[in-house]
């Protein structure tokens, strides 16, 4: 099966007109030894209900019930017009703006996108998305390197308590460039603790600090004084921020005196599903004075030859398609119908819409872990404030627990034994709007069984 | 009108409140609370959804028009595909849930891993980078890697033929390595001389797109090869122009150690107006250890994610999760609808295509780049003759070709081609769209030579005319602000 629409009068037309025999013809500058005959790995073509079929039993075979599982996705509402819009063919088959007259469209709805994010993040300037939130913040490790010309360290500390896999991947992606990354240990309140502690690491210089907000066990760091003090050793301060919890928390533009440089994140909380972990979309904002060093596409308003308001990719001399091997970054497909569904969203919502949602997230997790600590055994971790997201230290395995309450139909949360085994026992739980109290009630039962009856079977 | 025009103060979209009674947080210290409300716009339900359709409406798209983007391989993309990986159980799916319940997801990667390998003629696939961009940065990595494993540490060049893409150079910088370019010669194929004199014992790799974006198969590939190779280098494969080889030509048999593919391209998942794309990279065996996680693997006990653990050569992930999984399920599901039979005839009927494409646009008085070559999945039209004698440039007949109710070709890569335009048709359009095309190219033709005028300044259909680039750089203005 195949979408080719040539009929065989159509074929032999074409082969006449090209005065050829046969199709095979066409592949006569081919080395013959390099034709493959035939591809027996490869099973027959299905029709598009057979496809449909056996993809349906696939996804029938996923977790389907209640999530409580945060750690960098999450789940929340996504108002119906949003992919209903982002979904039409005009957004989705679309290419990169290239021609900005046939895609104009596209060109004001990013203009739009890169606005909402600018406000929400109280930053500058906006570029068009990266891949995801690690990705993003592996480029702004890379823009911090070019654009703080004081420093000669290509040294980056980085919050212990940002997410694990954030950490990774930017390792894998700007190690290569002799830049190296070093972590500031978390105190035991899950943040990071008294700046004085971290004195001795900064002491030989450094080039940028990675602040999580919140960061990956939930908690609220302060960033006014970690910001000042990384502005102190004339570093520059990388935000990574939850888009909904900015709603709630002061925005990475208000940190410290003057803000931080850099603010990434993932945009998925912002009308994307949960996807089994993508397409998502990483946003970067930065100030003014950065603009050029900022990796990716940016929109600009100007105006055609006749005086009307029309919409552009701008400064494209950063790119890779311009400036090849000295471009700032070699980024050149985006997330832009993510994006596109992210401004929807936001439009939708508005800022009274988005404070609602932090707020009730706020609100149910607080709710789920007030009750969750008055069971025995379970005990909360952390002693700084907390938005959506906390830790609860089990007494037995979270893996075990986890199947156990995947069977009762709730995924409990993210077993921290992955990456912070140090924590003994430990489960990552989130709320979001998406939970009701009833939900909340039955996640409390729930565990409470849970944890009766593997704690019994221990026994015996 | 900006969205943000169209808002009132006080106006919203209630039905998307989440519902909330007082909720105390003075649990956070007051300076770390937000004190303003983001300045987003204040609109009803009704004004986003009317404002964002009709913004749609100003787009050219594949579902709209023909759009033969050279390099992009802006072929259909199935509805099909989009419904299979919109399906709850997927769409509804936390990445990090345990393997052990999320199975059904895990097997379409796991397949997907493995008819990617046998159209590649690979050992290993990992689906981890989420673009081409990314799949090439992730493949000079493992070729990074490959060296440094062996203590080889003098290789710090890539090589790129000046035809490549714009990626291409700029994925070796950000892998840490210097850029050696090498020309092109007159029929299309890469100066395998001047590649026998670049290559030595700093030669990291080179990197390569075969069919070249001239258009053309590159005829001494395994010369190519042996060459690169005995210098101790390996080969990277720009997997761009797939297409127009799917299921006829393997770049593993070509010589290839490595090699990514663009599913936005050759496996029709949706542009989106510049994404999501998806990037897996396909390696031979002696590159396999170096792979980025995470892979699936299947074992007795179901399937199962590949960590780095287990794969400690990796050269890391490349993003939180698992790369675009959306676009993943969609290529997967488009790849079981071609099948074993419909794999090489998306190569043989976009090859069709374009020569058919490339004869027809002599006919018409246009010239080719490489008119002693074979045309592949798509071809270079070069107009410098029609701006010498009529002062038409690609960019103006790119312009004009809008008004027709065609998108434009790529225009000006690559850039050792003068006037260029690229055309790409692709598999999926009918003979009488590509004769539509065709008269469209032979009339503007004509304009150009009676009234050069009208056509240096098209477009006069599209909601703007040509837009000042010097101002939108030199007055920046990248937000709307009150």
């Amino acid at each position: 099966m195949s979408f080719i629409p040539h009929t065989p009068e159509d074929v032999r037309q074409m082969l006449g007109e090209l005065d050829i025999q046969s199709i095979d013809a066409l592949f006569d500058e081919v080395p013959p030894e390099l034709l493959v005959r035939d591809l027996p790995g490869l099973a027959p073509a299905m029709n598009e209900m057979e496809m449909l079929q056996h993809m349906g039993d696939r996804a029938a075979a996923n977790f389907n019930g209640l999530c409580f599982m945060g750690a960098g996705a999450y789940e929340h509402h996504i108002p119906s017009a949003v992919w209903d819009i982002a979904a039409r063919g005009e957004f989705m088959t679309a290419y990169t703006p290239y021609q900005a007259e046939a895609s104009q469209g596209t060109l004001q709805l990013v203009y739009e996108y890169q606005s909402m994010m600018t406000a929400l993040m109280g930053m500058d300037v906006s570029n068009a998305s990266l891949y995801d939130g690690a990705s993003a913040l592996a480029e702004a490790v890379l823009m911090a390197v070019r654009g703080n010309r004081k420093d000669k360290t290509r040294r980056i500390l980085v919050a212990g308590t940002l997410n694990p896999r954030y950490l990774r991947a930017t390792r894998a992606i700007v190690e290569p460039q002799g830049i190296t990354l070093e972590t500031l240990p978390a105190s035991d309140s899950l943040c990071l603790a008294n700046i004085s502690k971290y004195e001795k690491q900064a002491s030989e210089g450094f080039c940028a600090l990675v602040i999580p907000m919140p960061n990956f066990f939930g908690q609220i760091e302060d960033v006014h004084g970690l910001t000042d003090w990384a502005h102190r050793h004339q570093a520059l301060v990388i935000g990574v921020v939850n888009p909904v919890a900015v709603n709630l928390l002061v925005p990475p533009g208000q940190w410290g005196q003057t803000g931080a440089d850099i603010a990434v994140g993932d945009g998925q909380p912002l009308g994307l599903p949960l996807a089994s972990g993508g397409p998502y979309f990483g946003f970067m904002c930065c100030r003014q004075a950065l603009v050029r060093q900022m990796p990716g596409r940016l929109i600009g308003k100007t105006v055609d030859s006749e005086g009307r308001e029309g919409y552009a990719l701008t400064l494209q001399a950063r790119e890779q398609h311009i400036r090849r091997a000295k471009a700032t970054s070699n980024i050149c497909t985006n997330q832009g119908l993510a994006v596109t569904a992210a401004t929807i969203h936001m439009a939708l919502m508005g800022a009274s819409g988005l404070q609602s949602v932090a707020q009730s997230c706020f609100a149910g997790a607080h709710q789920l872990s007030q009750q969750l600590e008055s069971l025995p055994d379970v005990e909360r971790l952390g002693g700084a404030a907390y938005f959506h997201e906390f830790v609860i230290r089990l007494p037995v395995a979270p893996e075990k627990v986890i199947d156990e309450m995947v069977s009762r139909g709730i995924l409990p949360g993210y077993d921290l034994g992955e990456f912070f085994p140090d924590l003994g026992n430990a489960l990552l739980v989130c709320v979001t709007e998406m939970r009701s109290p009833a939900d909340i009630a039955q996640y409390v039962t729930a565990l409470s069984e849970t944890l009766k009856n593997l704690e019994g079977a221990q026994s015996c | 009108m900006l969205i943000f025009e169209n808002g009132a103060t006080g106006r919203s979209a209630a039905a998307q409140t989440a519902s909330s009674t007082q909720v105390d947080t003075h649990s956070i210290p007051d300076a770390l609370l937000r004190k303003q409300p983001p300045a987003l716009a204040e609109v009803s339900e009704l004004q986003v959804v009317r404002h964002y359709t009709r913004l749609s409406r100003k787009n050219f798209s594949i579902d709209t028009h023909f759009y033969p983007l050279g390099s992009c391989t802006m072929k259909y993309n199935p509805r099909g595909a989009h419904k299979a990986a919109s399906l709850p159980g997927f769409a509804g799916l936390h990445p990090l849930t345990p393997a052990r319940h999320s199975q059904g997801f895990l097997a379409c990667l796991f397949d997907l891993q493995e008819i990617l390998r046998e159209v590649t003629g690979m050992a290993a696939v990992s689906l981890a980078p989420m673009a081409g961009a990314q799949g090439e940065f992730a493949g000079i990595a493992m070729i990074r890697a490959y060296h440094l494993a062996r203590n080889d540490l003098e290789r710090n060049e890539i090589i790129v033929p000046t035809a490549a893409h714009g990626t291409n150079p700029a994925t070796a910088t950000m892998c840490g390595y210097k850029v050696r370019e090498i020309p092109v010669l007159a029929d299309g194929d890469v100066d395998v001389e001047a590649l026998r004199e670049a290559v030595g014992p700093k030669t990291a790799g080179l990197m390569l797109t075969n069919p070249s974006t001239c258009g053309v198969f590159e005829r001494k590939i395994l010369e190519i090869a042996r060459i690169v190779h005995e210098a101790g280098g390996l080969l990277y494969y720009d997997g761009a122009n797939l297409n127009a080889i799917l299921g006829k030509v393997r770049p593993g048999d070509m010589g290839f150690d490595v090699m990514h593919m663009n599913l936005h391209k050759t496996f029709a998942t949706p542009h989106g107006g510049g994404g999501p794309g998806s990037g897996p990279v396909a390696v031979n065996e002696r590159l396999a250890p170096y792979l980025p996680t995470p892979l699936v693997k299947k074992t007795e006990a179901g399937y199962a994610w590949v960590t780095e653990q287990e794969l400690p050569g990796s050269i890391g992930p490349m993003s939180a999760f698992a790369g675009n999984a959306g676009i993943m399920l969609r290529a997967y599901a488009y790849a079981l609808m071609l099948g074993r039979e419909g794999m090489p005839r998306v190569a043989e009927f976009a090859t069709l295509n374009a020569n058919y494409l490339a004869k027809r646009l002599v006919d018409a008085g246009y010239r080719l780049a490489y008119p002693e070559r074979r045309a592949s999945h798509e071809f270079i039209v070069t107009l410098s003759r029609e701006a010498k004698e009529w002062g038409t440039t690609a960019m103006d007949f790119a312009k004009r070709l809008l008004d027709f109710g065609y998108h434009a070709p790529t225009t000006y890569f690559p850039l050792l081609v003068p006037e260029c335009f690229l055309i790409e048709p692709t598999e999926t359009e009918t003979r009488e769209e590509l004769d539509g095309f065709i008269e469209a190219m032979a009339r503007i033709r004509e304009e150009a030579a009676e009234k050069p005028d009208w056509v240096k300044s098209a477009p006069y259909t599209m909601p703007v005319s040509r837009l000042d680039d010097v101002k939108a750089a030199r007055e920046l203005d990248l937000r709307y602000q009150k």
